[in-house]
């Protein structure tokens, strides 16, 4: 394992062959101009799905929290997607997308609102995957949050309760604070995996339209595997792998700190 | 145990008619968003191209006709994929128990020197993100170091891979380490050997841990896309989620679903029969919970 490490560190100074070529590769890399529009979308999806991804299952998991009935049905609802192959997740909602006869145009129409182009439109096309990801891994965060949920002391509320505290003072101050170290390690833990984005690009849109959803991970791909150059691509992996490497070893501290509490 | 909301609020006629508002609404949203898609992929599956295509959807197929079905299965020869798949993800447990199990073993009681080095290693895997590693990973699966063997196309490439998960290793170590030690010296005393006590003591007491990561190690395998996709580039050797991927622009409609249908059942049965594993393979998964 510690090999492939190295490994990735010198594959950049080879080209096929494993010639010498310095930072040749990094100069191609850079001056392609879906180079700065993988890192934008890269950025903007991880951004969204940090938005949209922690939010979404944290209110669901508080919600559920609160539930006394159809417990079980709801937290093995949750996670069904979850269980899914991503393939399959990703292409039944390229099937929903569809502007025609999709799903969510029709559904759209039926409350009278126009219909959208979804993958097929620049200003669209990457919340479209953010719909995909958020929905096939919501059920990991909110169970997770769900079992931080269930450790927190009951007296805490009460005594907040008991100060006056109205029901959102209660999560701002009692829910959140109990909650932050898991928070903070699930945020870092989605920032890394949202960062490596690879599967819906490349089954939904083939980073279209106009490089408007080109992920890192996918242009990469594309190095590699379509243009035949490893060089390049090994130059995106390792700037990827360096912007993560800096998430990664925050995320190792605060798991330390939660560790020795 | 009292929750955000106290139980006397509850109690009052107001609380009762906002939580009884609160839990059907969910239930009816989680069963929306969750349930419902699903419910459509498998009826879609159902209906002909003409009532696919036709605006508004019916909620019900029109006919039961599962012909869709056995067409998706002939066309897209999914029994081969489904045979790769479980191939992969059967051998892949097999070498992740194996290499895993004596990896976790070893360092939990045989406390090997420079075991603390080894299981740091180890760990630090698990901080660098996979994607990363795909190219240098790929390369050494194009020409293993040493033997200079083409892992390419055959099932090893999936297999090794697999097997060398920390995250597993580092499971099995919490998990044994919280085996008494008067167990084992025991055994020790009456002459077993290290792999005799790991046969017939630590293993029949970590079956649950055993089963999480089986489990886990099966549905992984099951469900993973881009490794499989580089390495068994040739048709008959695809997964099935690749399979179905990559012959996706060609199929109609219903039967592409058909086959997403087929595809997913698999991991849907598993989820069905060992939830109470998985749900506790995910929190042991976490740092706390």
């Amino acid at each position: 394992m510690v090999r492939e490490i190295v490994l990735s560190f010198q594959q950049n100074n080879f080209v096929d062959p494993g010639k010498w070529v310095g930072f040749e590769n990094f100069r191609t890399v850079f001056a392609d101009p879906a180079f700065a529009a993988a890192w934008l979308n890269t950025a903007a999806f991880s951004g969204l799905a940090l938005v949209i991804g922690s939010a979404v299952p944290f209110v669901l998991a508080v919600v559920l929290n609160e539930l006394k009935h159809a417990k079980a049905y709801l937290r093995f609802v949750v996670y069904l997607p979850v269980m899914l192959p991503p393939a399959v997740a990703v292409l039944l909602f390229k099937w929903f997308y569809d502007p025609g006869s999709g799903l969510f145009n029709q559904a759209l129409d039926v409350v009278h609102l126009p219909p959208l182009s979804w993958l097929d439109s620049t200003s669209t096309a990457l919340i479209s995957l953010v719909i995909v990801s958020t929905w096939m891994n919501l059920g990991t965060g909110t169970l997770i949050y769900l079992a931080a949920l269930q450790s927190i002391p009951g007296d805490l509320y009460e005594s907040a309760e008991l100060d006056g505290a109205g029901l959102l003072r209660r999560v701002w101050h009692v829910t959140i604070p109990q909650t932050k170290l898991i928070l903070l390690v699930m945020l870092l833990l989605q920032v890394v995996a949202t960062m490596q984005v690879f599967i819906e690009p490349y089954l939904l849109t083939g980073g279209g339209p106009e490089n408007a959803t080109v992920t890192v991970a996918y242009l990469m791909y594309q190095y590699a595997f379509n243009f035949g150059d490893f060089g390049g691509g090994s130059a995106l992996g390792l700037m990827l792998m360096i912007v993560l490497l800096v998430f990664s070893a925050v995320y190792l501290r605060i798991s330390r700190e939660e560790a020795e509490r | 145990m009292r929750t955000l909301v106290s139980p006397l609020a509850l109690r009052t006629p107001r609380g009762r008619i906002v939580y009884w508002t609160v839990l059907t609404v969910t239930v009816i949203c989680f069963t929306g968003a969750f349930v419902f898609p699903l419910y459509w992929m498998v009826t879609g599956a159902l209906k002909s191209p003409d009532e696919l295509a036709q605006i508004p959807p019916s909620f019900f197929p029109k006919s039961f006709d599962f012909h869709v079905y056995a067409d998706a299965w002939e066309q897209l020869q999914l029994g081969v994929f489904l045979k790769n798949t479980a191939l992969y993800a059967g051998g892949a447990w097999l070498f992740t128990l194996a290499v895993d199990v004596t990896a976790a073993y070893a360092l939990s009681k045989l406390r090997p020197v420079l075991g603390k080095l080894v299981l740091g290693a180890m760990l630090a895997t698990l901080m660098i993100p996979p994607m990363v590693l795909l190219l240098p990973t790929y390369l050494v699966a194009k020409d293993l170091p040493i033997l200079h063997a083409d892992l390419l196309n055959t099932p090893w490439a999936i297999w090794l891979p697999a097997a060398a998960n920390g995250f597993f290793v580092f499971l099995l170590k919490r998990f044994f380490d919280s085996i008494p030690k008067e167990l084992l010296e025991a055994a020790e005393i009456d002459g077993a050997s290290p792999l005799r006590i790991l046969w017939s003591i630590v293993l029949p007491v970590s079956r649950p841990i055993i089963g999480v990561v089986s489990i886990l190690s099966v549905v992984t395998v099951w469900k993973d896309f881009v490794w499989p996709l580089l390495v068994l580039p040739e048709t008959d050797k695809m997964s099935i989620s690749v399979g179905i991927a990559s012959l996706s622009a060609q199929m109609p409609q219903n039967v592409l679903i058909a086959s997403l249908v087929i595809a997913s059942l698999p991991t849907i049965l598993v989820f069905f029969v060992f939830q109470r594993s998985i749900m506790a393979g995910l929190t042991a998964g976490s740092l706390k919970g």
